[in-house]
């Protein structure tokens, strides 16, 4: 079998998916990154590689999420691009069609726009509705639920109540007081889940156009609630896609096929980079008042590549020393 | 007397070469670092925006190296910056920092006005010299403006990654040297060159992108994350609606000097969107934002601070034009965080989405 890696390295989760040449996934990995995306993308990748049958040939591999680049120079990738070109490219792939993609993450939510299969606008939370996920994942464990079984407690709702949802210590102060006075835990959960949108369409989705087909994607898309929670809100059907959870990595194996094909030739380490040694370290440079910190990847002793740097003095020295 | 004033972008390159000129001691700040943000946060008001707070981290820094006092620009309006200056007094009062204060306000009636408050400055000396030290400082903003434009159109196109910055910083410091006119005119030209000697391909597809918005955080790198390099970087040619000179030529000459761009064109091209003053550059934003649309750039990107006001209006605009120029834009908006990454992402995707609309809009009209 041949295909494509794509790899999507968040601050808290980690994804990985194969496709092969026809575009149809055959494994997706989740796991956390606990704070050791290095140590993460290679236990990954060790796991794939028992998971796929043997003799398979990487044709091709692409990183996403805010730990792109370093996941990038750790596999060889051929392409390194944002989550947000990872997602709309994914969509577009699993709901063609697809005109408006809602994603949220435990950390990041976002809308993207498309038209005629390109992406028109999007935007990306700026102060409010961030940690949406956390935030529920924070709520189900204060009421003792197991987050899994949230969304269906809600749809047991039959009057939600309505929770201030502008910010998390409004919500929660909020459904503290809706519990004292007796409201039902399913229609608190509904509530919660009509606040929380209400919450991204005002802080995210404001002024866009939320035109059909609707994709929902990201982690919190499991919880049914809020699929519902969205429905009714924007009076449309909002579909969930299979693989809602590992789009970005999704988007990212599409992107390396499009880089290769482009290029020929891939630059995938192969699975042994399991078993390399990687070390990062940073510093402060002290060449200006920018006072940049710099991180840099050691690779089994020869730095591989630099960055953080304002002015381009290291990370293009780097550079320089990969071409050599 | 030793005179200290807030950075803003390349702004003390010009005002240096003034008060020297003049024979005023000059105490500069460091440039605006992480420290300066770092004080200006402890004893700013928590509500007050981002320049508010690198302003007072400058003046504080400069107060450490012995500056006594401090000159600023005001404003008028529905912007909290005009009073701004006042309060930053207070709070260096209240620290025990013994201040002067000096206010350059936009003159209502008069330019004399103006030169009024700069004769506290300089004491008895001639009114020629002072018009001189001023039409001095205004030189070297031209000369840095000019600069600024070219590293604009060379940063997409560089051949080795980093030589426009390079090219850039030695440039500006060939400008910031001049002490006299006849030397400013030979460095000026000495500049320019090393700007042209950087290696580009000429031929490369660049995107243009307009950025628009509140002036401090669109002129100051530290408080945009170097939001023009970050978009050089990635392959688009910037141009900024409003150069130092050209608000110096605006707001404290009146548009004296002539073949600048104004701020009347500005506020003029917003017209149907926007019909009056809103404080700040709510007005030119939007109007800038039209007339970038109608010179067929790829894309704008607005910035301001948070809790910016007039910003906050031109924002809630910014969609019509964008809909009605098929034009996209994007905001940001800046406070005390320092986390870049997410504006990376912002801005790559920006890119992203700039590019594969032209692709689409070339292919289509073939
Ligand atoms: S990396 Fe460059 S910009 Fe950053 S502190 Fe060092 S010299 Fe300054």
């Amino acid at each position: 079998m041949k295909g494509y890696l794509g790899l999507d390295v968040g601050s808290v989760t980690t994804k990985i998916v194969f496709m092969d040449e026809g575009g149809i996934i055959r494994e997706a990995i989740y796991m956390r990154t606990q704070g050791r995306p290095i140590a993460t993308v290679q236990k990954g990748l060790k796991e794939l590689c028992s998971r796929l049958p043997a003799g398979v040939k990487v044709k091709g591999v692409g990183t996403t999420g805010s730990g792109r680049y370093l996941a990038g120079v750790i596999v060889g990738a051929d392409t390194v691009k944002n989550e947000i070109t990872a997602h709309a490219v994914a969509s577009s792939l699993l709901v063609p069609g697809v005109q408006t993609i809602l994603e949220i993450g435990g950390q990041d939510s976002k809308i993207i726009i498309l038209r005629n299969g390109v992406v028109s606008d999007f935007a990306m939370n700026t102060v409010c509705a961030a940690g949406t996920g956390s935030f529920l994942d924070q709520q189900a464990a204060r009421l003792n639920i197991p987050v899994e079984k949230f969304g269906e407690i809600a749809l047991q709702s039959t009057s939600p109540v309505r929770i201030a949802g502008r910010c998390a210590v409004f919500a929660e102060s909020d459904m503290i007081h809706k519990q004292q006075m007796g409201c039902s835990l399913p229609d608190i959960l509904a509530g919660l889940c009509e606040a929380l949108v209400r919450n991204y369409l005002s802080n995210v989705g404001k002024g866009k156009e939320i035109l059909p087909p609707v994709v929902f994607q990201g982690g919190v898309a499991a919880n049914l609630g809020m699929v519902r929670a969205f429905e009714k809100e924007l009076g449309v059907p909002v579909q969930v896609p299979p693989y809602f959870d590992v789009m970005g990595a999704v988007g990212a194996a599409l992107l390396a096929r499009e880089a290769v094909a482009r290029k020929g030739i891939s630059r995938f380490k192969g699975f042994g980079l399991a078993d390399l040694e990687f070390k990062t370290r940073s510093f402060e440079c002290s060449g200006c008042t920018n006072q940049c910190e710099v991180v840099e990847i050691d690779e089994n002793g020869a730095i591989i590549a630099r960055w953080g740097d304002r002015c381009g003095r290291w990370s293009s020295a780097g550079r320089e020393a990969k071409i050599s | 007397m030793r005179v200290t004033f807030p950075h803003m972008g390349n702004l003390h390159i010009s005002l240096k070469a003034m008060f020297h000129y003049l024979g005023v001691e000059v105490v500069l700040p460091p440039p605006s670092s992480k420290r300066t943000l770092t004080i200006g946060v402890k004893y700013g008001p928590e509500f007050a925006c981002m320049p508010l707070k690198l302003n007072l981290g400058n003046f504080i820094e400069a107060c450490e190296m012995g500056a006594d006092t401090i000159v600023m620009a005001g404003g008028c309006g529905p912007c909290r910056f005009g009073y701004y200056a006042q309060i930053e007094h207070a709070i260096l009062k209240g620290l025990g920092y013994d201040m002067q204060l000096i206010v350059l306000e936009p003159p209502e009636r008069h330019i004399s006005e103006l030169l009024v408050k700069i004769r506290r400055i300089t004491g008895n000396r001639s009114w020629w010299r002072v018009i001189q030290a001023i039409r001095f400082g205004f030189q070297k903003a031209r000369a840095v403006d000019e600069i600024e434009m070219a590293a604009f159109k060379i940063r997409p196109r560089e051949l080795r990654a980093g030589s426009a910055d390079e090219a850039y910083n030695r440039a500006l410091e060939l400008i910031d040297r001049a002490s006299s006119m006849d030397e400013l005119l030979a460095n000026r030209k000495k500049a320019m060159e090393i700007m042209n000697g950087v290696a580009v391909d000429q031929n490369r597809r660049v995107l243009r992108v307009g950025i628009i918005g509140e002036i401090y955080t669109l002129l100051e790198p530290f408080a945009n994350h170097a939001l023009e390099r970050q978009l050089g970087r990635l392959g688009a040619e910037v141009d900024r609606s409003i150069y130092l000179s050209e608000w110096v030529n605006d707001h404290l000459f009146l548009g004296l000097v002539k073949g600048l761009r104004s701020r009347k064109a500005a506020c003029g091209a917003a017209f149907p969107y926007l019909r009056h003053f809103v404080g700040g550059h709510g007005q030119e934003t939007v109007g800038s934002a039209v007339n970038y649309a109608r010179a067929g750039y790829d894309g704008l990107v607005q910035v301001f601070p948070f809790t910016c006001m007039p910003e906050i209006v031109a924002e809630s605009i910014l969609p019509g034009v964008s809909g009605d120029f098929n034009i996209p834009v994007l905001t940001l908006i800046m406070d005390e965080h320092t986390g870049e990454a997410g504006l990376v992402t912002r801005l790559e995707a920006f890119v992203d989405l700039l590019e594969r609309k032209k692709e689409f809009k070339e292919a289509f009209v073939q």
